[in-house]
């Protein structure tokens, strides 16, 4: 087994070599030298101005509460697709939308919200007066939602689907009420996809930075935005990557505290 | 472990060979063209392809920061660029043009002398100008009752929610450096706090920071004023619809007067092709295409010429010399960068 079987592993060792260790390598770099290539922390020290730790504290706002709708959205849909006959059609329609580019689909909203767009004009027709509906914090959650729901969706779906249907019987006869069995049987069976489905959905909610440019109007700059500014406009490397270097802490924190949960969770299923 | 070095360098090698073959230039050459979004008759590309042969392989940026961002990361391979002037003047300092060689471009004799030699490239070695414009406000007249005559109007309260301003550093900061009576080209640190202040008061009256979209954003009457570059206010005021309800202004306080220059970057694989191409644009029929199709104003006197009489004489596209007297260039602000893009991203950041 030791001999010649890892080899197998080459290829994708060499992809990870050249577009992850390396570019972590250089972000590294960049993030602890100054502009004359010396050791420095002047770009640590000039993320503590308030001005950046609220932006950093608007995109941890923003994508808990579009990972807590899209689980509060997403578990119910999960649950009745896993239990509905044509439960696998069904699923395939929630990731159609994910067959069109992205950044079409968010443009799509813009036109939706804009003060003279669809929605508007609709509730100028029937009386009500206009709303200012895009370009805030509500239209870049709406948009955050909108994108990241079937990865909150998906995974739930997965480890419903393949729960054992005899244990939820088994706990019927032994007197549980359905809310018993759901309680103690399928939601902590169904924890693992509930964990990565809220891994897959923070994630991207927290780095994200074209939803907030497009339907905040560049107003409402979150950290991804603020990392981008770094590299494409201000030419400021050192502190993009520093930028990048806190928020890769801060997810790895994240993760492990997830991951930490889950474990306690898969340690409940076996004792059941 | 020596196998696993092996195979990492054939992927290498493997993954160099294409790169090899993009640098042969010969019969097939393309020509890596980077300009502006909406800033070309998109025939003329064609047309240029069928009469040349080569091929023209064209993207987009935005602003001349993000364009500067590219060519400073290395491995663009860009033969022909559109930078203003003081991003011409920063490249020159920084030594990432290429020299014109005249003799590939002899249209440049249609260009008018008045636009040539500016402070940004003396002698104009290294860039020709493509167009030029001004900076102002575009407003719908049926949002908007009061006089638009001065920059104070992008503050007025009245007005909030239906004000865009353009998502530059410069332009912004600019506007907000007139408005309280400073030059734009300040490197005075009071100074750029004083419009770094303004510009975060004015915040929470602003609909968005718009670039492109401004055009078909004030058409569709979404908002009632955005600060644009004359070229747009220009397309907003010739649209047929609703041209008529918009007007433009110059404000009083002054603003800023710009040339969009062509110019080839350093290391340019194909220089022969793009001075081919420069020198295509300068053909006083290309450059008429351009102008008609784009809105801005043209450098070229033999374009000019063609233009009818409206346009000529229409003050938003050809303000009178009074006008662009108050007007400034923009220079390169050299190490005073840095302090004005801190400015901008904790101004975006609010």
């Amino acid at each position: 087994m030791k001999g010649r079987n890892r080899w197998y592993a080459a290829p994708y060792i060499a992809w990870m070599i050249l577009f992850t260790v390396v570019p972590m390598g250089l972000l590294l770099y960049y993030a602890f030298t100054d502009g004359n290539q010396s050791f420095s922390l002047a770009s640590f020290q000039k993320f503590l101005d308030p001005v950046y730790i609220k932006v950093l504290g608007r995109s941890l706002w923003l994508a808990f509460l579009c990972t807590l709708i899209c689980l509060v959205l997403g578990y119910p849909i999960s649950y009745l697709l896993a239990h509905h006959k044509h439960g696998n059609f069904l699923s395939m329609l929630f990731i159609l939308p994910m067959w069109m580019n992205f950044l079409l689909r968010t443009y799509a909203w813009m036109s939706l919200l804009e003060n003279t767009g669809l929605i508007n004009r609709l509730l100028t027709a029937i009386g009500f007066g206009q709303v200012t509906l895009l370009y805030n914090s509500g239209a870049v959650l709406l948009g955050m939602v909108y994108n990241f729901l079937p990865f909150m969706i998906l995974p739930i779906y997965n480890s419903l689907q393949r729960m054992d249907r005899s244990l939820v019987e088994a706990a019927g006869d032994l007197g549980a009420s359905p809310a018993a069995v759901f309680r103690r049987v399928t939601l902590p069976l169904s924890m693992p996809g509930v964990i990565s489905g809220i891994t897959m959905v923070f994630m991207p909610a927290v780095t994200t930075f074209v939803i907030s440019r497009l339907l905040g109007g560049s107003q409402f700059m979150l950290f991804g935005d603020l990392i981008e500014q770094q590299f494409l406009q201000a030419s400021n490397w050192n502190f993009g990557s520093a930028l990048s270097v806190i928020m890769m802490v801060l997810i790895l924190i994240g993760m492990a505290i997830v991951n930490k949960l889950g474990g306690n969770q898969s340690e409940g299923r076996t004792i059941m | 472990m020596k196998k696993l070095a092996l195979v990492l360098s054939i992927v290498m090698v493997l993954g160099l060979i294409p790169l090899a073959g993009c640098s042969q230039g010969g019969a097939n050459t393309v020509l890596n063209v980077y300009n502006w979004g909406e800033y070309i008759d998109p025939t003329v590309l064609t047309d240029f392809e069928k009469e040349t042969g080569i091929k023209v392989n064209y993207s987009l940026f935005d602003s001349n920061e993000i364009m500067y961002s590219k060519l400073q990361g290395g491995g663009s391979n860009y033969d022909v660029i559109f930078p203003s002037d003081y991003m011409i003047e920063r490249l020159i300092k920084q030594n990432m043009l290429e020299e014109l060689n005249y003799d590939n471009i002899p249209n440049a004799s249609n260009l008018d002398p008045l636009y040539l030699n500016e402070s940004y490239d003396p002698g104009n070695k290294y860039s020709l100008p493509y167009m030029w414009g001004t900076v102002g406000i575009v407003y719908n007249k049926t949002m908007v009752d009061d006089p638009v005559t001065s920059w104070d109007i992008l503050w007025n309260e009245k007005y909030a929610k239906k004000i865009m301003m353009y998502d530059s550093s410069r332009d912004s900061i600019g506007v907000a450096m007139l408005k309280n009576g400073f030059s734009m080209n300040s490197r005075d640190t009071t100074e750029l706090a004083a419009a770094e202040q303004s510009l975060i008061d004015q915040k929470p009256l602003l609909l968005s920071y718009s670039l492109d979209d401004s055009v078909d954003k004030m058409l569709a009457g979404e908002a009632a004023m955005c600060v644009v570059y004359s070229g747009q206010a220009l397309m907003i005021l010739g649209d047929e619809a609703k041209g008529a309800d918009f007007g433009y202004c110059i404000p009083e306080e002054g603003s800023n007067v710009w040339y969009d220059g062509v110019c080839i970057p350093k290391g340019a694989k194909n220089k022969e092709a793009a001075e081919k191409f420069i020198d295509y644009l300068c053909r006083p029929e290309v450059a008429l295409r351009n102008v008609e199709e784009i809105c801005y104003s043209t450098p070229n006197s033999g374009a000019y010429a063609l233009l009818d009489d409206a346009t000529k004489e229409n003050p938003a596209a050809y303000p009178d010399a009074q006008t662009l007297a108050r007007c400034e260039v923009y220079a390169d602000l050299g190490d005073f960068v840095g302090t004005y893009e801190d400015a901008w991203t904790r101004i975006k950041a609010q």
